[in-house]
């Protein structure tokens, strides 16, 4: 709950630390990076002026009407009170702009709802709070998660350039070509946004939505989940870096090779057995990482929502149930999958730190193939 | 206002033998329990709502105090949450909506020349399960697990599969606002129908009471809507249900459709009481009648429909197809016509009176510029395009706040300091008054104008931390939130200066004041329109 954190700064230092650290913020929409992004901002600024047009004019015989009829002036107030024709006027005369402006806006909206022809196709999932990108007819698929530091968000490392929008693993993209995304989410809404391609499109658990875009320019485009997905709504930023066709090509085909040579040397963890400190050291960082923002570093949980792991009966009495759950979740709670996500070594690690940290002295040392064996569906 | 007392108060002795006699209530805490009277129902809907206002004001500092600073430094992402969340559900429910109640309360018997609501009893009812509600809803905080923290909106499945347990408080609370809510807007239309005074014809009823009877029909339609949702969201959590849940079958922006179905004109329960109260306020201190005023009777009326028609532009980034997609946005571009007629009447009506300007006429002069701008930012978001770079960013929440705090909420301050020379036999102090209002209007622009910038440089709503290129704006916007909390402070101080003494009121109050409100002495008796007066 409240807990409020101590503060360990003072007001002045603070002020003059952000305002070193901001960078200029700009004070209007980006016109992003593609030709879509540039009609969405024209289509800003004209609605933005026309607004300020029909401001000025309203506000202005306002402030006259204030300046000059008021009654330390003496004057007497008229008696007019209806005008059909003023009425039918003022009526009319907005409905006229707006039918001018409804047009250029319909013209985009039907082009940005045009995904066919895509040349590469992203399947985003969302899921709390981390975004999961597969590259649809190839193998390659990941997950992407905050990298700053927790040391930053609680004010104890002085914070980066890139605070709270930086990931560890970015999305590729190649530019000039039209890339299709299909949004879609595992457990509750999330939004995927990157201002820099006028894309803001949710991810609605068990639907997909379309959305596309051609960057034009190589480059880091950064964005953020735009719908409230629980509490570290906040953490689960988004990275797209556009690369060249080439660089594209060239990146893609590392990583599908560094992919299956992780696979191989998955097979290879299964004969191995890790050292307990090993699994210890590995399964915090792990913990850390995956685990404590609901569990909370201690173990302890958050009571009424995220349950306490010290103590947890489930952990102390029945392994196979303990690495199941983190294997495939917990339907209808907000506990995921995490099979999908962490590396069998990972996923032995943190088992077998959670089987031993705050008390659980279980003494259990989990192996590669043990979580293996429960993620085949075999007996351990 | 063509209205006339043709029966001016000629038997004034045979009046206050009246008064006498009824006067007679109850002292202490049971006058106000058992009360049906509708001036002391509508003292305490405004009395619990300006407590609900410092309540929710009180978290709006939580909010304000955590997003100064980049970094998490005094409250948790989740206790945050709980924040944002109850202080939208307080604003609206507890103190807005309340407001608008209280003064319904008040003056619609006394503009109509009633004697009271027409169904006293639902009256008292109506109000005394508010507090209740509410009670419910903020012990829910201190619940293991907390508080509702999935936002005022509750989209599912957040607020289903992944909320705390107090999600059933929550929807037991939102349930019997609701139930107040229907009652109280039965009242009002039973009450306009059924009891106005000889003469007082449809197109002579003052505009605060046009504009009341058009929001009790809004609220009476769409209040079981939000009572439908939030009993789908307890059964989907709680009995197997899946009206949101892909999974069995449900969908779950069928709740924003459903939500938003009551959420947009909610928005406008909460805005035409407000047009009603600047329509009376303006041609008072202008000395001169209400430009237009049946053309501003069929603007209420066309907003009121159209509010109907335009809920999905809340949910423009949900997916639907191109051409709901585009019917959304034409309807909603459309409802600014109505509107624009609203402020061009004012403006009208202003145009060659003879004005003075106190507290009152202040609070409806910032009304309707800042109003106007909460609408321009309304038209900006309607134009689809832009409005996925704008939706649920702080664009969004600038925009709202313009609307529901320069706007609903300046009006109901606006009528408290027009109306209260009336309720308590007192003039307020002017220059107190004087010095709340600059210091709200200052305050408040310097609270929510730099949001449209912060939020169209990219930074979305409802996180308690953000990237650095934001934390200038945002200790700046800091800083406006703390000094409008304040500023509050000096309202109160004028509230309770002018309770217990000052100028004595006339009847009239105010120079150019018309209607039967200001026929009747100064404070108004116990009892007001016992017979009826006839208008011509």
């Amino acid at each position: 709950m409240a807990k409020t954190r101590s503060i360990r700064w003072s007001l002045p230092t603070l002020l003059l630390a952000a305002s070193a650290n901001a960078a200029a913020m700009p004070l209007n929409m980006t016109k992003g990076v593609t030709e879509i992004s540039r009609e969405v901002y024209n289509l800003h600024m004209t609605i933005f002026w026309i607004c300020c047009v029909i401001g000025a004019v309203v506000f202005g015989i306002m402030f006259v009407s204030i300046l000059l009829h008021r009654k330390a002036r003496g004057v007497q107030p008229a008696q007019f009170h209806e005008s059909t024709k003023v009425e039918i006027l003022w009526t009319a005369i907005p409905v006229v702009i707006l039918i001018g402006m409804a047009i250029p806006a319909t013209k985009t909206l039907i082009a940005m709802e045009d995904t066919s022809a895509a040349d590469v196709t992203v399947q985003v999932t969302g899921s709390q709070w981390k975004w999961h990108y597969k590259y649809l007819g190839s193998d390659l698929e990941y997950f992407s998660v905050l990298a700053t530091p927790r040391e930053q968000i609680n004010n104890r490392f002085p914070k980066g350039e890139n605070y709270l929008l930086e990931v560890d693993r970015p999305l590729v993209i190649p530019t000039g070509q039209k890339v299709r995304f299909l949004m879609t989410s595992d457990d509750v809404i999330h939004s995927w946004w990157v201002p820099a391609f006028a894309i803001k499109k949710d991810a609605n658990p068990g639907f997909i939505n379309e959305a596309w875009t051609r960057v034009d320019h190589p480059g880091v485009y950064r964005g953020q989940c735009a719908e409230l997905c629980g509490q570290d709504h906040a953490f689960m930023p988004i990275v797209v870096i556009a690369k060249t066709p080439e660089d594209y090509a060239a990146w893609k085909a590392t990583e599908e090779n560094r992919l299956a040579e992780e696979k191989a040397a998955e097979q290879e963890l299964l004969a191995m057995n890790m050292e307990m400190s090993d699994l210890m050291a590995n399964g915090e960082r792990t913990y850390i990482a995956y685990c404590a923002a609901c569990h909370q570093p201690n173990g302890a949980g958050l009571p009424g929502i995220f349950p306490a792991l010290a103590g947890s009966n489930l952990i102390l009495n029945d392994r196979r149930a303990h690495i199941d759950i983190i294997l495939n979740g917990k339907a209808g709670t907000s506990m995921q999958a995490f099979g999908r996500q962490l590396s069998l070594k990972e996923l032995a690690s943190v088992v077998t730190y959670t089987r031993n940290a705050w008390g659980n002295d279980t003494g259990d040392a989990v192996q590669a193939a043990d979580v293996y064996r429960v993620q085949q569906g075999e007996g351990e | 206002m063509s209205v006339v007392i043709t029966e001016p108060r000629d038997h004034d002795d045979q009046h206050d033998h009246d008064h006498e006699h009824h006067d007679h209530k109850p002292r202490g805490i049971k006058r106000w329990l058992y009360t049906t009277n509708h001036k002391d129902i509508g003292t305490m809907y405004l009395i619990f709502a300006l407590v609900m206002f410092f309540i929710g004001g009180a978290m709006a500092m939580v909010i304000r105090l955590e997003l100064f600073q980049p970094g998490m430094q005094f409250v948790e992402p989740h206790f945050f949450n709980q924040m944002t969340t109850v202080h939208g559900l307080i604003m609206v429910f507890g103190a807005v909506m309340p407001a608008f109640t209280g003064l319904a309360n008040w003056m619609i018997p006394m503009m109509i020349g009633a004697p009271d609501m027409a169904l006293p009893r639902m009256n008292n009812w109506s109000f005394w399960i508010l507090p209740f509600a509410f009670l419910i809803l903020l012990l829910s905080l201190f619940m293991p697990g907390g508080g509702p923290s999935f936002g005022w909106t509750f989209y599912a499945p957040l607020s289903t599969t992944y909320s705390s347990d107090s999600t059933a408080l929550f929807v037991f609370s939102v349930h019997i606002m609701g139930i107040s809510s229907i009652m109280g807007a039965i009242n009002v239309i039973v009450t306009i129908w059924n009891m106005r005074a000889p003469g007082m014809t449809w197109m002579k009823m003052p505009l605060f009471v046009w504009t009341w009877f058009i929001t009790a029909f809004l609220l009476i339609m769409v209040m079981p809507v939000l009572a439908g949702v939030v009993t789908m969201v307890l059964t989907d959590k709680y009995f197997g249900t899946s009206f949101f849940d892909a999974a069995g079958g449900g969908d779950p922006v069928l709740f924003q459709h459903i939500f938003w179905f009551f959420g947009h004109p909610e928005v406008y329960i909460m805005i035409l009481p407000a047009f009603g109260i600047v329509s009376a306020i303006i041609p008072t201190f202008a000395r001169k009648r209400l430009f237009g005023y049946a053309s501003m009777v069929y603007a209420t009326a066309s907003i009121a429909i159209l509010s109907f028609l335009v809920w999905a532009h809340h949910m423009f980034t949900t997916g639907m197809p191109v051409f709901a997609t585009l019917f959304f946005m034409y309807a909603t571009m459309l409802i600014a016509v109505p509107t624009g007629v609203k402020v061009f009447n004012w403006v009208a009506t202003m145009w060659r009176g003879a004005m003075t300007f106190e507290v009152p006429m202040m609070f409806a002069l910032a009304f309707i510029v800042l109003f106007t701008i909460g609408g321009f930012s309304g038209l900006m978001l309607a134009i689809t395009p832009a409005d996925f770079q704008y939706h649920d960013t702080y664009f969004v929440v600038a925009h709202f706040h313009y609307v529901l705090v320069t706007g609903a909420v300046f009006s109901i301050v606006a009528a408290v300091y027009y109306w209260l020379p009336k309720w308590t036999g007192n003039m307020y102090d002017e220059s107190l008054g004087q010095w709340h209002f600059w210091c709200s209007l200052i305050s408040v622009n310097l609270l929510f104008f730099p949001m449209h910038f912060v939020g169209l440089a990219g930074m979305p709503r409802r996180i308690p931390d953000y990237a650095l290129q934001f934390a200038d704006f945002n200790a700046f916007i800091s800083i406006g939130g703390f000094l409008f909390g304040l500023s509050q402070l000096i309202f109160v101080w004028v509230l309770i200066k002018c309770a217990r003494g000052g100028v004595k009121a006339t009847d009239q109050v105010w120079e150019g004041a018309e209607g039967l409100e200001w026929e009747v002495p100064s404070p108004a008796p116990y009892h007001t329109f016992e017979t009826p007066p006839v208008i011509k």
